[in-house]
């Protein structure tokens, strides 16, 4: 069917492109550029912002955003200075970061890991980006912080509260602000015995993927602990809208409690079908039926309205919280977007001055000098109180809140109350607690 | 040459060239300047365009020449990424065992699903593909995480075992993909004046495995298999009456795309070694037909074309946001320039699947044939004159 028919000209063209295929392998193990990568060179220096625009993080993803581009302007000396002007350390002068003017690249996860290591990818290697902050979902966060680990760049995680994320998946170059299940699970128990008493029956719904899965671990074990007994934990996928199928085998399972470990719009789709299935004005066992939801966010109780009210759950930071730094940011946030900041965009706005700050201190946007000036590091006045980073495994330490859905709210943003300010000492745990061992930081890689 | 006839070597000549030259090619504008946005010559999109491609051109061989549209392949390019992510971390960091192992895998896959949903034809085939692929997914998700590590995707550890290299580096860290030691993340940047060019190991890995699956996929489409395939689409049951038995040629059609797709699978978790269950969801399967009827189904090059038309709405649009918008129109008066963003802002950034949806439209209206018609009539338009003799070499299909 087919015959060769050589022509010098084609044996000439074959020839070239075999041989240019055959040479570009000498070609590309050229060592590149020194020093680390994206070091940056000019007048300024990218950061990569990469967040949730889409999916069921998209809302907290938004509010992401805005903090970081606030976090930029600050950085760069405009605006009030926000948190600059309360942070215990001085390194920062609002002139950019180490004299480089800060820009900004900005990506969309979708809330999938996919997605979002291009993004990153496409930051890293287009945009130069020197540092990688967001991420919701830990699934995310904890794919991206892998990139960022091989790549040799910083990752400042954003919101991200498994366990994983600074347990068994911790990486060198991965720092965590934000809290996450264990803290959790560890204030919100005490007040979980004296609202609800230590004889309840838990159902537990659980969003499967890491994040899901450590919370879940950790409330159980917390809970169990106190006296509760859990009776059952249904997991469900990250993408459902409708939970109504999840909801209905509830009524049945002789359990009072319901544990949604949901977040985002997958909680308000949950908790809005609990509360339409009438779980909250069920009497179980002679008990009131009630529902908490371990992590808690302003977006959340806002999109899930009057059906929070009451119910019980956990957060890294709020913005009633009356110390001068929250006082200072959520005064600049609100004057720049008309509303107050979620704790999401906390974290982010807080990561971003941290990684500055370690900048400034380290002399130097070298990852493995940042990751030094990171670890270890005590600060204050970033409205979380006295808080530290932890050298073992890269996870900050601080207060956490526990908060109510508020009864009677006063305007749309005041949707939750503080009820418990939980110490520090008492959410404390060992770098080689079970629930986040078998994981190694490894060595700081700066590229290149 | 190879055994193709002049046009389709050129053919084939003119791709391997696009591949090689990619690095310059898709980086036309300045690093430093305002363009430079458009810019698409970074390694992770150009590992995309190709592996991308590669999925197509697969896709092509079972719907542009038996016309048979199957809306689950996305199972077949997920699965071959799991294999080859296991292979990472049980046998080696090396590429090369990784791929064959996702493409014999994706191959009994679509052994098994192809002779199942065979069985019938038209849309009730399709159905069945994607009844196939969803579960799969949804499998992935739920009973199957110990294999796949659910939603948070299955990544490499520093305590993998990888009996034929290493748990670990020396420093401590994970070891990355490599062939035979020249690593898939290597990166030579050639900086040319104010132009910087970045040649990337895996992409080039990528590009001479694209370029071979090209070459295959003309020779199927030239070989007397391929014109059996191609009687099944034109009439199934006139086939069926001189006496042949169309389900081995559709079976063997299906099990070569279901192997390119775990080939592309399979090259996706070599360049970032990370495999995640949503590569199989049904949107996944969707943008491989979207890709091959963008690009023209049935003819050779559309589909590579559409998977990179996709991929480049997907990365470069996507990351245009109103702060870069606001630098564009920053010459025009306050008022003007807010009105201008706020029109041109609902079609990028998050709402470039808005573009992309508009476009597709397009295409399917204005040009049946996808892009490959439009660069025929384009080209028709200029030699208008001497268009009659080229008719009539053409031999006969």
């Amino acid at each position: 069917m087919s015959k060769l028919n050589l022509t010098r000209r084609g044996v000439i063209k074959t020839g070239a492109a075999a041989g240019t295929a055959l040479a570009m392998p000498t070609i590309l193990t050229a060592g590149s550029h020194a020093g680390f990568t994206n070091a940056p060179t000019g007048s300024s220096v990218t950061l990569g912002f990469n967040v949730p625009q889409t999916g069921p993080y998209a809302e907290e993803g938004m509010d992401e955003l805005r903090a970081q581009e606030l976090a930029v302007q600050h950085l760069n000396g405009e605006g009030d200075g926000g948190m600059m002007n309360t942070f215990s350390s001085k390194a920062l002068k609002g002139n950019g970061i180490l004299g480089k003017k800060v820009e900004f690249v900005t990506g969309d996860t979708q809330t999938k890991s996919d997605a979002a290591r291009a993004s990153a990818k496409s930051m890293i290697e287009k945009d130069g980006a020197i540092m990688v902050n967001g991420g919701s979902s830990s699934g995310v966060a904890i794919a991206v912080q892998g990139l960022c680990q091989e790549a040799g760049i910083i990752f400042m995680a954003g919101l991200t509260h498994s366990n994983d994320t600074t347990g068994k998946d911790k990486k060198a170059n991965g720092f965590r602000h934000f809290f996450n299940g264990y803290m959790s699970a560890a204030a919100l128990a005490p007040v979980l015995k004296s609202a609800y008493g230590d004889d309840r029956q838990a159902y537990h719904l659980t969003a499967d993927y890491t994040w899901g899965w450590t919370q879940q671990e950790s409330i159980a074990a917390a809970t169990e602990a106190m006296g509760w007994n859990t009776v059952n934990n249904v997991l469900t996928p990250l993408a459902s809208t409708d939970f109504s199928s999840y909801i209905a085998p509830v009524l049945n399972s002789g359990a009072d409690v319901l544990v949604l470990n949901h977040y985002g719009g997958n909680m308000v789709n949950s908790l809005t079908n609990a509360i339409q299935f009438g779980l909250r004005d069920k009497m179980v066992n002679g008990k009131k039926f009630e529902i908490v939801v371990p992590l808690y966010s302003e977006l959340m109780a806002a999109g899930a309205g009057e059906n929070v009210q009451g119910v019980i759950g956990s957060m890294n930071w709020n913005w009633q919280l009356q110390d001068a730094g929250s006082k200072a940011f959520v005064k600049s946030f609100g004057e720049k977007y008309g509303r107050p900041p979620s704790n999401s965009a906390h974290t982010c706005y807080v990561q971003t001055l941290l990684y500055a700050d370690a900048c400034e201190r380290a002399g130097t946007f070298n990852p493995c000098g940042v990751g030094e000036a990171l670890e270890g590091f005590d600060f204050d006045g970033l409205g979380n109180g006295p808080t530290s980073y932890r050298a073992d495994d890269h996870q900050c330490f601080k207060d956490v809140l526990v908060m109510k859905g508020k009864e009677n709210p006063t305007n749309e943003y005041d949707t939750l109350e503080i009820v418990e300010v939980t110490p520090r000492a008492q959410v404390e745990y060992a770098p080689d607690h079970p629930m986040f061992a078998g994981g190694q930081l490894g060595a700081c890689n700066p590229g290149a | 040459m190879f055994g193709l006839d002049k046009k389709d070597a050129t053919l084939l000549v003119i791709v391997a060239i696009l591949t090689l030259c990619a690095p310059f090619l898709l980086n036309p504008f300045p690093s430093e300047s305002a363009l430079a946005q458009f810019n698409a010559g970074y390694p992770d999109l150009m590992q995309r365009f190709v592996i991308f491609g590669i999925f197509a051109i697969g896709f092509n061989i079972l719907f542009g020449l038996t016309g048979y549209l199957s809306f689950g392949h996305a199972a077949f390019l997920g699965v071959g990424s799991y294999s080859a992510v296991w292979m990472f971390k049980l046998l080696s960091m090396n590429v090369i065992p990784a791929i064959i192992l996702s493409v014999v895998v994706a191959g009994l896959f679509s052994l098994l699903i192809g002779f199942i949903s065979l069985r019938r034809s038209g849309i009730y085939f399709s159905i069945l593909t994607l009844a196939f692929a969803q579960m799969s997914f949804n499998l992935a998700y739920s009973v199957l995480t110990p294999i796949t590590n659910g939603e948070t995707g299955l990544q490499l550890t520093l305590n993998d075992p990888r009996i034929l290299g290493q748990s670990a580096t020396a420093d401590g860290s994970i070891p990355v993909t490599s062939l035979f030691g020249l690593e898939m993340r290597s990166t030579y940047e050639l900086v040319m004046g104010p132009w910087a060019f970045q040649f990337n190991a895996g992409y080039y890995l990528c590009a001479v495995i694209m370029v071979l699956a090209f070459y295959m996929s003309i020779r199927i489409f030239r070989s007397p298999f391929g014109l059996m395939l191609r009687a099944i689409k034109s009439n199934q049951t006139r086939m069926s009456y001189t006496g042949l038995n169309p389900k081995p040629y559709t079976l063997a059609a299906f099990v070569i795309s279901g192997m390119y797709a775990g080939l592309a699978g399979g090259l996706m978790a070599s360049m970032d070694p990370l495999a995640g269950a949503e590569r199989m969801q049904w949107t996944a399967s969707g943008e491989v037909v979207l890709m091959t009827i963008l690009g023209g189904a049935g003819t050779l090059i559309g589909p590579v074309l559409g998977a990179g038309f996709i991929k480049y709405f997907e990365n470069i649009f996507s990351k245009i946001n109103d702060t870069v918008l606001h630098s564009w129109f920053s010459f025009m008066p306050d008022g003007l320039e807010n009105l201008v963003v706020m029109l041109v802002y609902p079609f990028i950034g998050k709402g470039w699947h808005l573009t992309l949806g508009l476009m597709f439209m397009m295409v399917v209206i204005f040009l049946p044939g996808g892009l490959v018609e439009g660069g025929q009539r384009i080209r028709r338009l200029f030699r208008r004159k001497d268009d009659t003799p080229a008719a009539k070499t053409e031999p006969a299909e």
